[in-house]
């Protein structure tokens, strides 16, 4: 199991290189660059500033330098006051520039908006699954019953309905009718309250989704043959249920859990962006639309990252539930 | 003599006491454990089955997997379930503890009861007391019926937790005393292990140490040999034979291997198309058989004396479809003797020679035109 582990944390280096340069490549290949503007600037700035931010070498070698092995700072390999030769960029942990916010790094980005992001991704991820879980065992208990009916009901709505939607749907009730909760909160640290319409609004497709999964795995484990070998030793039905049944049909829906959360934890734009909440999901599409390089890259690489994590996670926590998978 | 001879006579068998490393919880426990041991019968049959009928309500209309069936079983005896795929046998027997999966199945008339209790009339909780308790099940699959995510200790236990209201400890000693028993080598290493780290046969016995777990008064063992191969097949029949007299368990084996009913039980029914067709001691039915579907199953033994070249022999046809079965005798089409008296009529289970030998046939009853 160790020596698994460590060789699945090794493939993730691999995995994040490969998409660290097919999203570079398509990045430049697209048309525009950071300098383009409805009112174009002159040939002779853009020249400038892209010699200021090296945008004037072949994209192989902005790569590399993006990347940390070659720092192109006014041509030179980068190095240290001893004049050690030290890797900078990415392996540094160094995201570079940004080229719309030319006063703030993307660290500095990232930093800001990352945990406030984690957080509401979390805790999205904790109510979908006390949630959705018991929903879809609930369904699937009474199948064909009204809770039956009613579970997926909300599934659907959960699955059907956009967020955006949605988000507007839970402002326009309970903030602006109703007036429970501040349409904007402009303390997102001491008031608690600031988090309950996001939370709920980016949990909505999750919860669906987990119920639907948890549903169908456990419609499929009441036929198995030792659910009916626990009914013939004459187990209570809430045992059969809690001890024999529900482990069986969490692994499938495990399976998705990485993933979503690995979703949730990197943000969402259109949540945050309602809400005005002061996270990085927003920089997924306002990065792209400004061309904004760094930025690009660098959500790409935290969801990437959190992508292969997770699934990391997933495999590990599968051989926890099922004892039949061993890894070597 | 037989064990069903010698039960007919003494109805009580003697268990010993508790063995002594198995320690018991509490008082209820005390008490409840002395009466799992009482074996003291409290009817003059362990089982009278009486008109038994269980139904399937599908889409395509009503299936009348079992039709009227009645049998009886006494204390300690073998009964043999033999007959083809689809005639109701494990049907009859998950109706025995209410496990027909519902719906579309429903038991939807008869009498069942066991050691003098009506099985039909208990509520569920009481249901579930008998379950695992006084009855246990041995399932045909043990590579799907034991749960792979639990191990096997945990799932012998379980039962004896939760009927003999054992503690933990006294519930695992009492696990690895049946998991030995049952010739499972270093048993009390194994408690830990998980169902796929055992062979097919092996698994097997650890479901018959979770049917034996309470050491119930009755053991419905449903093809407990079909999936495990031939060499495997002799072991767990034996297991189930020396265990069941060992402990005075009374056994319904159901099979459609009639070798295997002829070598492990006292009596047999042959049933057809939800029906029995045949009912009476092994060697009545086996050697004196009075019904035509009787002969066919054991004409369609293979025998050492064929030709290698000679096919296989068969009955020709296929049952009846249960969802609409006419007023005519069930085989009839399917029988060499058939005339128009068994096209218009179904005849009712007849005395013949022999104990308690029943056969279903106008053409074997006394003045029949079958010789």
């Amino acid at each position: 199991m160790g020596a698994y582990l460590i060789r699945r944390v090794l493939w993730i280096i691999p995995v994040l290189f490969v998409v660290s340069i097919i999203t570079f490549s398509l990045m430049h290949a697209v048309p525009g660059g950071p300098w383009s503007k409805e009112k174009k600037l002159p040939p002779s700035v853009i020249e400038h500033l892209d010699q200021k931010y090296n945008l004037d070498e072949p994209v192989f070698i902005q790569y590399l330098n993006w990347v940390g092995p070659l720092q192109f700072d006014e041509g030179a390999l980068q190095r240290d006051e001893a004049d050690n030769l030290v890797f900078g960029g990415l392996l540094a942990g160094d995201l570079g520039p940004s080229y719309k916010y030319l006063d703030r790094s993307v660290n500095d980005i990232v930093a800001d908006g990352i945990w406030v992001t984690v957080q509401l991704g979390l805790m999205s991820f904790i109510l979908s699954v006390i949630v959705g879980i018991p929903l879809g065992v609930i369904a699937a208990l009474r199948h064909n019953g009204i809770p039956d009916y009613a579970a997926t009901f909300v599934s659907i709505i959960g699955i059907a309905t956009p967020t955006f939607v949605a988000s507007i749907l839970l402002l326009v009730v309970f903030s602006i009718a109703l007036g429970w909760f501040q349409p904007n909160s402009l303390d997102w640290r001491t008031d608690p309250s600031s988090w309950v319409l996001p939370v709920i609004a980016l949990s909505l497709f999750p919860i669906a989704q987990i119920a639907r999964y948890t549903r169908a795995s456990m419609l499929e484990v009441t036929r198995r043959d030792y659910v009916r070998t626990a009914h013939s030793k004459g187990v209570k039905e809430g045992s059969v249920v809690v001890v024999h049944m529900i482990r069986n049909a969490l692994i499938p829906v495990v399976t998705i859990l990485g993933p979503l959360l690995a979703f949730l934890i990197t943000g969402s734009f259109i949540t945050e962006f309602i809400f005005s909440v002061p996270g990085i999901g927003r920089y997924y599409v306002t990065s792209i639309g400004q061309r904004d390089y760094g930025v690009i890259m660098a959500m790409t690489m935290l969801y990437a990252a959190a992508i292969a994590i997770m699934n990391l996670v997933v495999d590990v926590l599968y051989a926890y539930i099922d004892p039949r998978i061993r890894y070597s | 003599m037989t064990l069903s001879e010698e039960s007919a006579q003494a109805p009580s068998v003697v268990v010993e006491d508790l063995p002594d490393s198995v320690e018991v919880a509490t008082e209820e426990g005390r008490r409840m454990a002395a009466q799992l041991h009482d074996k003291q019968p409290h009817a003059k049959r362990l089982l009278e089955v009486r008109n038994l009928t269980t139904q399937f309500f599908t889409r395509e209309g009503v299936v009348h997997a079992v039709d009227e069936v009645s049998f009886d079983l006494d204390y300690g005896e073998t009964l043999g379930l033999v007959g083809e795929s689809g005639c109701g046998k494990s049907v009859t027997a998950l109706s025995l503890v209410r496990l027909v999966p519902s719906p579309p199945g429903r038991i939807v008339s008869g009498q069942i009861i066991f050691d003098g209790v009506d099985i039909l009339k208990l509520s569920n909780a009481e249901m579930r007391l008998m379950r695992g308790k006084k009855i246990g099940f041995i399932f045909q699959d043990p590579m799907t019926s034991l749960n792979p995510t639990l191990p096997i200790g945990f799932q012998i236990s379980e039962s004896a937790k939760l009927h003999l209201n054992l503690s933990r400890r006294a519930a695992d000693d009492r696990a690895v005393e049946l998991l030995s028993k049952v010739g499972i080598p270093r048993a009390r290493d194994r408690m830990k292990d998980y169902p796929h780290q055992f062979s097919g046969g092996m698994r097997q016995r650890v479901m018959i140490a979770i049917a034996l777990a309470c050491d119930p008064m009755l053991l419905l063992a449903d093809e407990p040999t079909t999936a495990l191969d031939v060499t495997i097949q002799a072991q767990i029949l034996d297991l189930i034979r020396s265990l069941s007299e060992e402990f005075g368990t009374a056994v319904i084996l159901i099979t459609h291997d009639l070798g295997i009913a002829a070598g492990m039980c006292h009596r047999v029914n042959v049933m057809y198309a939800g029906r029995i067709a045949e009912t009476g001691l092994v060697d009545d039915v086996f050697e004196h058989a009075r019904h035509p579907y009787s002969w066919g199953l054991m004409d369609s033994l293979p025998r050492l004396t064929d030709a290698r070249s000679a096919r296989l022999r068969t009955i020709e046809g296929l049952p009846p479809d249960l969802l609409d079965p006419g007023p005519e005798c069930r085989f009839s089409p399917r029988c060499h003797y058939v005339t128009d008296r068994c096209r218009t009529a179904e005849p009712e289970l007849s005395s013949r020679e022999g104990e308690g030998h029943l056969a279903r046939c106008f053409g074997t009853e006394p003045g029949g035109w079958i010789a």
